[in-house]
């Protein structure tokens, strides 16, 4: 360690405040782009589920008015 | 070559038919140079200094406002899909265009250019050196403009963004050129930077005509 | 010789690889980032002319290296694009842009950081730093372009020719600055010593480049699995992967009847 104490470490020889502000933005710019891309991922899929679904309620949907149909043709 | 000059012979006519809207990018250029007097004050000393550089950037942001006529006007009543599928080579036909675009719109630039040098104050040594960064440079202006012309021909409001793309292309030019005019105020040679210019306007002569033909063919695609 | 890439030419396969390199690639991102970060900024010595300032350099030099390594991958994805017709080399192209922009944008920011204790100005047009502010708008300018088209494929091949164009004339800005600077010489002459950096200090700067690739990989590597996703949201092989992933069965409501 090159520090004596935790808050020679934050003070960083008296330019804490730039050496701060760099890794801050630094790492925080990374954390936001690799949040971001996580996150339009989970979306994108989830889009996939909810677009399935929708498209199973159709069909079923269809299915049910095609029985329907039948059954009236079957009692006329 | 009989097509190379019907095209050219079509493009002077179509520019003369249109003198007024040739004129507006030339009566900016001249706008925004009697700005700087005015906001900076009329000392000679300073207008000399900051001069090369204004008149430059006046010249690319002029040209930027040009180079949209191009292609324009082609694109939306259907000649550039008929430039497209003529056997003539795609690549000559642009640059045969980029020629008289930069004979039409941007030579009158370098035509008025010795009144702007009075305005400013420029001394006879740094005015020829800025004409001769004028000559070389405004090609490569309208040459790789046309690249970024042809991109985006096809976009609804493609004008701040061709600014957008072309701005830190022309930064290197613009670099050369005002420090050969510095130069030539501070009396020393600025063969060496005209040399550079002259070496990006042959790699733009060399290269850019196949890539405004491919944007071309990507635009109407 | 390439044989061997051409199925990654198929988004199915890409994004598989994608999936099987990104855990490597993001838990090795992350745990060497935090060795690097630690080592560089609690046990790497004290510069004796810059004090701890110094210490900017671990997240400055990275940056600043990978701005321009991110330049020349999107470059060369859209040579591979636009020559050999790769639709993959686009997505990886267009992925590989906003990080790129990200990463100029901390290469900016860290050394105005860094310039204001030792030059004594947030910003100086030194060669290096104005070639960094022109690196970013060429990001942002393909970014822009990309954006600007209804057309995916039509927007791929326009970004692609501003990308090679911005990478011809890349070594031209930056040669063009630096003659330009010591033209203008005035600024201050202080020496930010990298070829004659004591192994103490050059071990943890390397080592933070190496972290700092990797972390870009990884989100690289997500930033194209999300465009190819993008692109083939209809496609079978999507509505496949998901079942089989069996995400939010929840969000099926009362309709489900065993279907999916």
């Amino acid at each position: 360690m090159q520090f004596d104490s935790i808050n020679a470490f934050f003070a960083m020889g008296g330019y804490g405040l730039y050496v701060w502000l760099s890794f801050g933005l630094g790492l925080l710019s990374m954390a936001l782009l690799w949040g971001s891309a996580w996150l339009s991922k989970k979306r994108l899929l989830q889009q996939v589920v909810i677009e399935q679904a929708r498209q199973t309620r159709i069909n079923q949907a269809r299915q049910a008015a095609n029985n329907h149909d039948g059954k009236n043709e079957q009692q006329n | 070559m009989s097509a190379i000059r019907a095209l050219l012979y079509r493009e002077f006519a179509l520019a003369y038919r249109q003198r007024s809207e040739l004129l507006q990018p030339l009566i900016f250029f001249v706008m925004v140079i009697s700005l700087f007097p005015l906001a900076v004050g009329p000392a000679p000393q300073t207008l000399q200094m900051i001069g090369p550089g204004v008149i430059w950037v006046a010249a690319i942001l002029s040209s930027l406002m040009g180079l949209e006529r191009m292609f324009r006007d082609d694109y939306h009543d259907g000649s550039l899909e008929q430039l497209l599928i003529s056997s003539r080579s795609l690549s000559l036909l642009s640059l045969t265009k980029v020629l008289a675009h930069w004979l039409s719109s941007i030579v009158p630039l370098i035509v008025l250019s010795p009144l702007l040098a009075l305005f400013l104050h420029l001394s006879v040594e740094m005015y020829w050196a800025l004409l001769a960064t004028l000559l070389l440079g405004t090609p490569v202006i309208s040459l790789v403009g046309a690249i970024a012309v042809g991109l985006t021909v096809g976009l609804s409001r493609g004008g701040v963004l061709l600014a957008l793309l072309l701005v830190p292309v022309f930064i290197p030019l613009l670099i050369f050129a005002t420090s050969a005019v510095n130069a030539a105020a501070m009396q020393l040679p600025y063969t060496g930077h005209l040399a550079i210019i002259a070496a990006m306007l042959l790699l733009a002569l060399a290269l850019a005509p196949f890539a405004i033909a491919y944007a071309l063919r990507v635009s109407l695609s | 010789m390439w044989k061997w890439l051409h199925p990654y030419a198929k988004t199915e396969r890409c994004y598989a690889l994608c999936q099987r390199l990104l855990p490597w690639f993001s838990v090795l991102g992350l745990v060497s980032l935090v060795i690097g970060c630690v080592w560089g900024l609690a046990f790497a010595p004290s510069d004796y002319q810059q004090g701890d300032s110094y210490r900017i350099i671990f997240i400055h030099v990275p940056s600043a290296i990978l701005s321009k390594a991110m330049y020349s991958g999107m470059a060369a994805a859209a040579f591979i694009g636009l020559v050999w017709q790769v639709k993959t080399a686009f997505m990886a192209m267009i992925a590989m842009a906003p990080i790129g922009a990200m990463v100029t944008f901390v290469s900016l920011i860290t050394g105005a950081a860094w310039g204001k204790p030792m030059w004594g100005t947030w910003w100086e047009w030194d060669a290096r730093l104005t070639s960094q502010l022109i690196l970013l708008f060429l990001f942002l300018g393909v970014i822009a372009l990309y954006k600007s088209f209804n057309d995916v494929q039509q927007a791929g091949k326009a970004a692609g020719v501003m990308a090679l164009v911005g990478i011809i004339n890349l070594p031209i800005i930056h040669y063009s600055v630096e003659w330009w600077n010591t033209l203008h010489q005035g600024a201050t002459i202080l020496k930010m010593g990298k070829p004659s950096m004591p192994p103490d200090m050059l071990q943890p700067l390397l080592f933070c480049i190496v972290s700092w690739m990797l972390v870009c990989a990884a989100i690289f590597l997500l930033a194209l699995q999300n465009e190819i996703l993008r692109r083939d949201i209809r496609r079978p092989w999507v509505i496949h992967l998901v079942k089989g992933k069996n995400i939010g069965t929840a969000q099926l409501g009362s309709t489900s009847r065993g279907q999916i």
